[in-house]
């Protein structure tokens, strides 16, 4: 394992990182999945790279199965549908970006520190990575809870999951071929399904406003 | 035949109680049919009652019978067994059950919520539920049993369920019901001592420890108290016998309570083996707490259905006394005593089921007669109805605990009972019981007062209402119950020695000694349960010197003083009219126990102003045990719940932050 290949596994961490910050920051619903598609390379490119230093096979399937869904596929399927919502702009958060910044700054704080005892175990090529994929998947959370309209909030789910996948590839040389399998289609039903519900909410309320739904809580 | 007449009596009471279930399905069939399902079925239920307290009588004095039925779940059949104490319960059952059906036959109409054929079928399924109870040898069939009688009597509680009141009433026993129910199934699960084997042999096979012993009487207690009556889980009562139908309200209580008290002594004095001796003093607390409640409520009570269901949680207040004052005696191995406290207890359970059946019965008459349950207006309808007047004096008698009723033995077998706590070792307990038996008296005599306001105010003076005058009384199926529950009242009075030989097997098999084999019983004359120097009670006699006494004095008056009387019209003292509203009411004659005893009430109380020109006088009484328990429960219950209902915001946004705070306290801890 050359000192190269961690570099440039940890090149791709930061980037996701920073993708993630960007995420966090991004008021546009285009931008947003732009950036969601440029995660994925991200996480296409530090897999494959995986795959590359320690001639694990079936990490090239996962990087080729990533490729297709998480950079070309999903992000058609999202540009698709808000078009035909004609929600391509945005969108006021909840919290307003600079609070937002801080409160992720310190999650990535806690990742690590949350990492640290568990990469010290592993005997993985990228163990810092587990710090950063974890920093990644509370920051699409933190980025679920403070958007209110439902498309963000459907993308800071899927970003959850590169998070995920991130882990997995980097801690311990990605899960099974089958596991991976499972989740894409997961993921990709998921879309659908919600796909599917976000049409339902206009019909319904006319409006994608998350605000909307309170109005099912019962008094 | 050998072994035949012994194997015949739990096969007896099994086919009686498939004769019930067969009964009860008929009644499905005729379901609108009342004539078929009166005239019939309820009739032919009482004599499968009546072959039940023969078959019961008949098992009784003989070693316990066991049988395993092959229903339930697979590897897990009904164990039954019919020894002394479930024998005697179940001729009890059949006692007053066979007076009720009867009854019963005459007494359901056409158009009262529940079809009738319906109604047979719950009742029965009750009968048959209450009597596998009492022959239930483990906790399955138990628990299994327990329950069918629990939800056949909640349906036949809410027999006119297109009525609020009584929907309310029915749940509220459901619940207690089942509250007390989770008891007893908790009580079995301490009693098998991690065994797993759930068969009543085995629970008496083990012997646990003083602690998990006391936590299966605790939860006994509070199990079988909920379904007695026992304070604080009475609150049911009041409400559902009045809501019942009649026949319904007197099998529950007459006979429902009791298979409370069967459970309470199979699981204390038989499953448990010796009892601790301050058990008994936590039941004598609690039994004398719950009698001197229920007479002081009863006294207080305007609706007769709702004061004879005080009553009855007195009576059954003085039967856990009874059983008490037999654990204290059982713990320090005082075997005679014991005996004496325990027969006092179960001889009052017998009493009890046929008195409250039967005044329960006259209720339903008056009810169906005058469409009235309100006190204030009635009055007088021992001339309109004398069948069933009398038949209540009988009843009321009895409850009063007047000799030479039965009520009377019972009651003068437990304060014999409590004369001889002098012999106790523990000075506290010497100290202590007799202020409970001065509680009893006090319980007893305030018990006459409510029987003689109960009496005197429906049936004696002049009616209170115009239409009370067309009161037709019982009719002829009705006339045969109530003459055989007063029947059974006067005999079970006359020949306590008879009915001790009876329980005498129970004693001996529960605390090892009977009374009667003790040998000085007395004959069939004369009741002597210690010795005869120290005390002694002759029903025949006193009845005869009584009615000597009765007669001399009717013929004296007759004959000497009317002959003298001269008639004229009555001084009016400045009345010339009097109404029947000048008679003492129910509310009038119970003011002075509501005067003295204000502190236990919870009154509101509207007097009219002088100057009102339509005075009205409303008192209503409300029980403290609700407001002091159950609304505070209910109010606790309802502020937890919207405490958590705050949890939803309806914010998909706040729930994922729920989701977020977890995973990041979650992933905090498994770090520290």
């Amino acid at each position: 394992m050359s000192p190269f290949t961690t570099q440039v596994i940890h090149l791709f961490a930061a980037v996701l990182l920073l993708i993630a910050f960007a995420m966090l920051a991004q008021r546009r619903i285009v931008a947003l999945i732009n950036l969601f598609a440029l995660q994925g390379l991200a996480l296409v490119g530090s897999t494959a790279t995986v795959a590359w230093a320690t001639g694990q096979r079936h990490l090239y399937w996962s990087a080729g199965i990533t490729f297709a869904l998480k950079v070309v596929l999903l992000p058609w399927l999202l540009h698709r549908l808000i078009r035909r919502l004609n929600v391509k702009w945005d969108v006021e958060t909840l919290i307003n970006i600079p609070t937002m910044m801080l409160v992720g700054i310190v999650l990535v704080v806690f990742a690590f520190n949350l990492a640290l005892p568990i990469s010290e175990f592993s005997q993985s090529i990228a163990r810092g990575a587990l710090g950063i994929a974890l920093a990644c998947v509370l920051m699409s959370f933190l980025m679920m809870i403070t958007r209110s309209k439902a498309v963000p909030q459907v993308i800071g789910f899927l970003a959850m999951e590169n998070g995920l996948f991130f882990a997995a590839t980097s801690a311990t040389y990605g899960m099974p071929m089958v596991v991976e399998l499972g989740i894409a289609l997961d993921v990709l039903v998921g879309m659908i399904i919600l796909g599917v519900f976000m049409f339902q909410i206009r019909e319904q309320f006319d409006s994608l406003d998350i605000h909307h739904l309170e109005k099912l809580k019962e008094d | 035949m050998g072994p035949l007449p012994e194997l015949l009596a739990i096969d007896g009471v099994t086919v009686v109680v498939v004769a019930w279930l067969g009964l009860g399905l008929a009644g499905l069939a005729a379901l609108h049919d009342t004539r078929v399902v009166g005239r019939v079925l309820f009739p032919l239920s009482a004599l499968a009652s009546l072959a039940l307290a023969g078959f019961a009588l008949m098992g009784l004095p003989g070693a316990p019978q066991v049988a395993v039925l092959a229903i339930g779940l697979p590897d897990l059949p009904f164990h039954l067994r019919l020894d002394a104490l479930s024998a005697f319960f179940l001729a009890l059952l059949g006692l007053a059950s066979a007076g009720i059906s009867v009854f019963a036959g005459g007494y359901f109409r056409q158009g009262e919520g529940t079809p009738p054929g319906l109604l047979c079928l719950h009742y029965h399924l009750f009968l048959a539920g209450m009597a596998m109870v009492m022959l239930a040898d483990d906790a399955y069939a138990f628990m299994v049993t327990w329950e069918v009688m629990a939800l056949a009597s909640f349906f036949l509680v809410t027999t006119n369920h297109r009525i609020a009141e009584i929907r309310r009433a029915g749940f509220l026993y459901l619940l207690v019901a089942h509250v007390g129910a989770i008891a007893i199934l908790l009580c079995f699960g301490v009693l098998q001592a991690g065994t797993g084997d759930y068969t009543f042999a085995n629970m008496r096979a083990q012997s646990l420890s003083p602690f998990w012993a006391s936590c299966a009487f605790g939860l006994a207690l509070l199990g079988f108290g909920a379904k007695a009556g026992i304070l604080p889980l009475h609150v049911w009562l009041p409400e559902a016998h009045p809501a019942a139908p009649s026949p319904v309200s007197a099998l529950m209580s007459g006979v429902m309570l009791k298979t409370a008290v069967y459970g309470l002594v199979r699981v204390s004095f038989d499953l448990l083996g010796t009892p601790a001796w301050w058990w008994g003093v936590v039941a004598l607390v609690v039994g004398l707490a719950t009698a001197f409640f229920g007479v002081v409520f009863a006294a207080a009570q305007v609706d007769m259905k709702r004061l004879l269901a005080y009553s009855s949680i007195e009576n059954v207040g003085l039967i856990v006394v009874g059983l008490g004052l037999a654990m204290v005696f059982a713990a320090y191995r005082m075997d005679a005593l014991a005996a004496l406290a325990l027969a006092a207890s179960l001889y009052h359970c017998l009493n009890h089921a046929l008195f409250k059946s039967l005044l329960f019965l006259g209720t339903g008459c008056v009810l169906h007669a005058t469409q009235e349950r309100s006190l204030g207006r009635l009055g007088g309808l021992l001339r309109f109805m004398p069948w069933v007047g009398w038949t209540a004096l009988a009843g009321v008698m009895a409850a009063a605990g007047l000799p030479p009723s039965n009520g009377f033995v019972s009651e003068w077998l437990l304060l014999q009972g409590f004369l001889f706590t002098g012999g106790l070792p523990n000075p506290y307990l010497r100290m202590l019981v007799p202020v409970f038996a001065a509680g009893v008296v006090l319980v007893a005599a305030l018990a006459a007062y409510v029987m003689v306001k109960f009496y005197g105010v429906i049936f004696l003076g002049r009616p209170r209402e115009e239409k009370l005058a067309h009161a037709h009384d019982a009719g002829g199926l009705e006339r045969l119950g109530l003459a055989w529950l007063t029947a059974g009242c006067v005999l079970l009075g006359l020949f306590p020695v008879a009915v001790i030989e009876v329980i005498d097997p129970i004693t001996f098999s529960l605390v090892g000694r009977g009374l009667a084999q003790s040998g000085h019983i007395g004959d069939w004359l004369l009741l002597a349960p210690v010795s005869a120097e120290r005390a002694s009670y002759s029903p025949l006699t006193f009845l005869v010197v009584t009615a000597l006494i009765v007669v001399a004095t009717i013929v004296l008056v007759r004959r000497f003083y009317h002959g003298r009387v001269r008639r004229a019209a009555p001084w009016d003292c400045g009345f010339p009219a009097q109404t029947a509203r000048m008679q003492d009411t129910a509310e009038g004659f119970g003011q002075p126990i509501r005067q003295i005893f204000e502190p236990f009430y919870r009154m509101r109380r509207e007097l009219p102003s002088p100057f009102d020109a339509a005075p009205r006088y409303r008192v209503e009484i409300e029980d403290p045990a609700w407001s002091a328990i159950y609304l505070r429960i209910a109010a606790a219950t309802e502020a937890v719940s919207r405490a958590v209902g705050r949890l939803q915001r309806g914010r998909i946004s706040i729930y994922l932050l729920y989701s977020f705070v977890t995973l990041v306290a979650l992933l905090f801890l498994t770090q520290a």
